[in-house]
């Protein structure tokens, strides 16, 4: 049996891996492979859980398939960096049940920090990779990787872009397989890698990568449509295709669904059949490499970009000899920009405020509070990865011992948890005096609230311990805890000014639940202008719901959330 | 109107842009379409501009719509909308909210909201209609509806009957808002055809 759905790529995901018989899908939240584990929580009979980081996820996943269950693990590309320690020696064990890891790439970095290529990961592991070009093949593809994991004894990666996770599109759905738990055995050799077993087990990861690489050329995901024109020849994959048939639709096209090993005989076999070959890739020459190192000439990134994404456009323009745009009007480039901004009743605008005016240097992490940095806070001055926050400020320290009371980090509750604990326990072991603020939105804010050790709940709504960030400071050895509800500005400011002048390290915890989360929403508040000295005091804090009308503030009651601290920051009383 | 459909959908994050073009790839899907739909997640939520792309034809390839092509921009805030124009085909149209939410910098005073928005459309020859959308969602009593008073509006220019609109509606709301958005939707169609 089997109906038609419209779903979300990452929806499509879940949807292949409870078809496919998973039992279990572990990850850590980040944009864009967050919804793939929220909707594979949802169906019936399996288990979906929420792991502090993406080592912690994938070490889990592993011990799943480990004992017999098949098992989904999904990150972000950064988080495949965090998890990358136990991905390469998994890669020499192998599995005992299937072992799927999907990893989403950001091209265009839509909400990351860089724009990493993944596929370089799947050929440093040896571990194949599959990219799906539609929400249909993600499905099926996941499925694929499945059955390709339990075939070759190996994990299997399936490589997506945020315009593939995010696009939306109709599915055709069946019945789940009812996939028996595999048995479960000792197995020292195989499952522990001292180096003496690991030695040999490096001798069967080559061989896998050589068989999957001859069978490559078989696979029904590697596909050439030839067309009666042989000028052009491309290569694409995943939504890379999709911009090519739609550009070039009378091109001959090699699309290749999986994306490592490649399939060098038949590339070389499409390669003799065009006059021309082009590698249509975002981001990194990955093909456009190996298949030059195979002999074939190509062209790629003397083309295209590495930066940023494709687009049918931009495929056109290169490529096609007719008509370069079908652009009509031209496009409006005065308008003033809309870049992303702390939402009304944001308690992190309540911190910055506090730490713009004591003008201190802010080690920043990754979270909504990223949003710090910009116009008209200033206040983060650096940002590199989660849980660097704190690591960076210690080394700052370390460097100039000064800076101990003038700079501070401001990490989140789930990046808290995520890496900043073991940050935390480097700056007590090794005396550095250092500040920290946990800006304990009790939630996981900028990836859509999900839950993490802090909230007491799990993914699957189980109600459980809840993991105190005070708690945890203290038994690293913080002697210096402090709670704060940043929305009372003077006793931040005063906390701050006494933990900045202690000469051990100190945490600060900056606890208020986040604006979007149910029931923060209060009466708006608003400017009596008889009383407003147009000071502009509320209007430096940034809100997105406090205007500026010629001088003088108003404030649109249909975003403002009621947090008064636009209130609390007038010495005139006018805003009521 | 023909079958195929481009169209873009933008606004601020949080306006719910996301749930309207749900409901649109719904109305493919019940009348055996394809369908493909690009939407924005993530950081830019936070108050930034938002877009979905929306396709509907007997076989979509690529989820996004291409400049030149959208046969219908609609914009939940008119300085998106005039933001995305240029993705209108020769005979497209903008159907914009009129209700403006000011970005930051037009927040700080650093810079003003552009005040001649349509006059700049009508000298650049680009058709639009606006409606106060928000408005209408407030007099039901229903501020969060802004998005479906639009769908309302914009349903007279598409080829889906009334009946798969609300069974699509259905789908995509949660039964308890059900009421409250069939009401939305009535609006926003009435509005359209008293002003044509």
């Amino acid at each position: 049996m089997s109906s038609k759905q419209l779903m979300l790529g990452n929806e499509a995901f879940a949807r292949g891996a409870y078809e496919a018989g998973a039992k279990l899908a572990v990850a850590y939240p980040g944009t864009p492979s967050t919804e793939i584990t929220q909707a594979f929580s949802k169906y019936e009979n399996v288990k979906a859980q929420w792991a502090p980081n993406e080592k912690v996820a994938l070490e889990t996943a592993f011990g799943s398939s480990l004992a017999g269950n098949r098992t989904l693990c999904c990150f972000k590309h950064v988080g495949l960096n965090v998890a990358a320690d136990p991905l390469f020696t998994i890669s020499y064990i192998g599995i005992n049940a299937g072992l799927v890891i999907i990893v989403a790439d950001d091209p265009g970095m839509y909400s990351s920090q860089n724009e990493q290529d993944s596929r370089y990961y799947a050929m440093s592991a040896h571990i194949p990779m599959l990219e799906p070009s539609d929400c249909n093949e993600a499905v099926l593809f996941v499925k694929l990787a499945f059955e390709i994991s339990e075939r070759y004894d190996t994990p299997v990666f399936i490589r997506t872009t945020t315009r593939m996770s995010h696009s939306r599109g109709s599915v055709e759905i069946h019945e789940p397989v009812n996939v028996e738990p595999k048995e479960f055995a000792r197995n020292i050799s195989k499952n522990v890698m001292l180096p003496a077993f690991a030695r040999k087990r490096h001798i069967t990861v080559e061989a896998r990568e050589n068989k999957l690489s001859a069978d490559a050329d078989h696979l029904d995901v590697n596909e050439i449509s030839w067309n009666d024109d042989r000028s052009l020849g491309i290569i694409a994959s995943g939504i890379a295709y999709q911009y090519v048939k739609e550009a070039l639709p009378d091109a001959s096209v090699l699309k290749l669904g999986m994306v490592f090993p490649l399939p060098l005989q038949l590339i070389k076999r499409f390669s003799d059949g065009v006059q021309k070959l082009v590698v249509a890739e975002e981001l990194e020459p990955f093909f456009e490499m190996q298949i030059k190192a195979a002999g074939i000439d190509c062209e790629g990134k003397s083309i295209f970009s590495r930066q940023g994404e494709l687009s049918t456009q931009t495929i056109r323009k290169a490529l096609s000899d007719g008509q370069e745009t079908l652009q009509v009007h031209e496009s409006f480039t005065d308008l003033p920009a809309r870049p992303p901004v702390l939402c009304p009743g944001c308690p992190h605008r309540a911190t910055f405020n506090v730490l713009s005016k004591l003008n201190l240097f802010v080690s920043g992490d990754i979270g909504c509070y990223t949003l710090g940095a910009l116009a008209p806070y200033n206040a983060l001055h650096t940002n590199v990865c989660m849980g660097a926050s704190i690591t960076v400020l210690s080394g700052m320290i370390k460097a100039r011992p000064e800076l101990k009371n003038q700079a501070v980090a401001v990490i989140g509750d789930s990046t808290f948890f995520h890496s900043g604990m073991t940050g935390l326990t480097d700056m007590v072991y090794n005396c550095i005096p250092g500040t920290v603020l946990v800006l304990d939105n009790r939630t996981t804010g900028m990836t859509g609230h999900q839950d993490h050790p802090g909230t007491g709940k799990t993914l699957q709504g189980e109600l459980t311990y809840t993991v105190d960030i005070g708690e945890v400071a203290k038994a690293v050895g913080v002697k210096n805890v402090r709670y704060v509800d940043p929305f009372n500005l003077k006793e931040l400011e005063a906390v701050l000014k006494e933990e900045l002048n202690n000469d051990s390290p100190s945490v600060i915890i900056c606890k208020h639940p986040c604006a979007l989360l149910p029931k923060q929403r209060t009466l708006p508040v608003q400017v009596d202008p008889s009383v407003c000295r147009k000071c502009k005091q509320c209007l430096r804090l940034g809100c997105p719901a406090i205007e500026n009308h010629d001088g003088a503030p108003v404030i649109n009651t249909s975003i403002c959330s009621g947090c008064k601290l636009c209130q609390s920051v007038c010495v005139f009383g006018a805003i009521r | 109107m023909k079958s195929d459909l481009n169209m873009i959908i933008v606004g601020v994050g949080g306006q719910g842009t996301l749930l309207s073009s749900k409901i649109l790839g719904q109305l493919a899907i019940l009348n055996d379409l394809d369908v493909k739909l690009s939407e924005v997640h993530g950081m830019a939520q936070r108050g930034g501009s938002v877009e979905t792309h929306i396709r509907i034809a007997d076989h979509v390839y690529s989820p996004l719509v291409e400049p030149g092509t959208a046969d219908i921009v609609l914009g939940f805030e008119p300085m998106e909308a005039a933001r995305w124009a240029h993705y209108l085909s020769r005979d497209g149209v903008i159907i914009t909210n009129s209700s403006r939410i000011w970005p930051m910098p037009v927040v700080t005073g650093a810079v003003a909201y552009p005040e001649n928005l349509y006059e700049k459309f009508e000298e650049n020859n680009i058709r639009y209609k606006t409606i106060d959308a928000q408005q209408l969602a407030d007099s039901v009593g229903s501020p969060r509806s802004t998005n479906i008073v639009l769908l309302g509006y914009i349903s007279s220019l598409l080829p889906f009957s009334y009946e798969d609109w609300l069974k699509a509606i259905e789908l995509c709301v949660p039964a308890k808002t059900l009421e409250a958005n069939i009401k939305a939707f009535d609006l926003g169609k009435n509005a359209y055809l008293v002003k044509e």
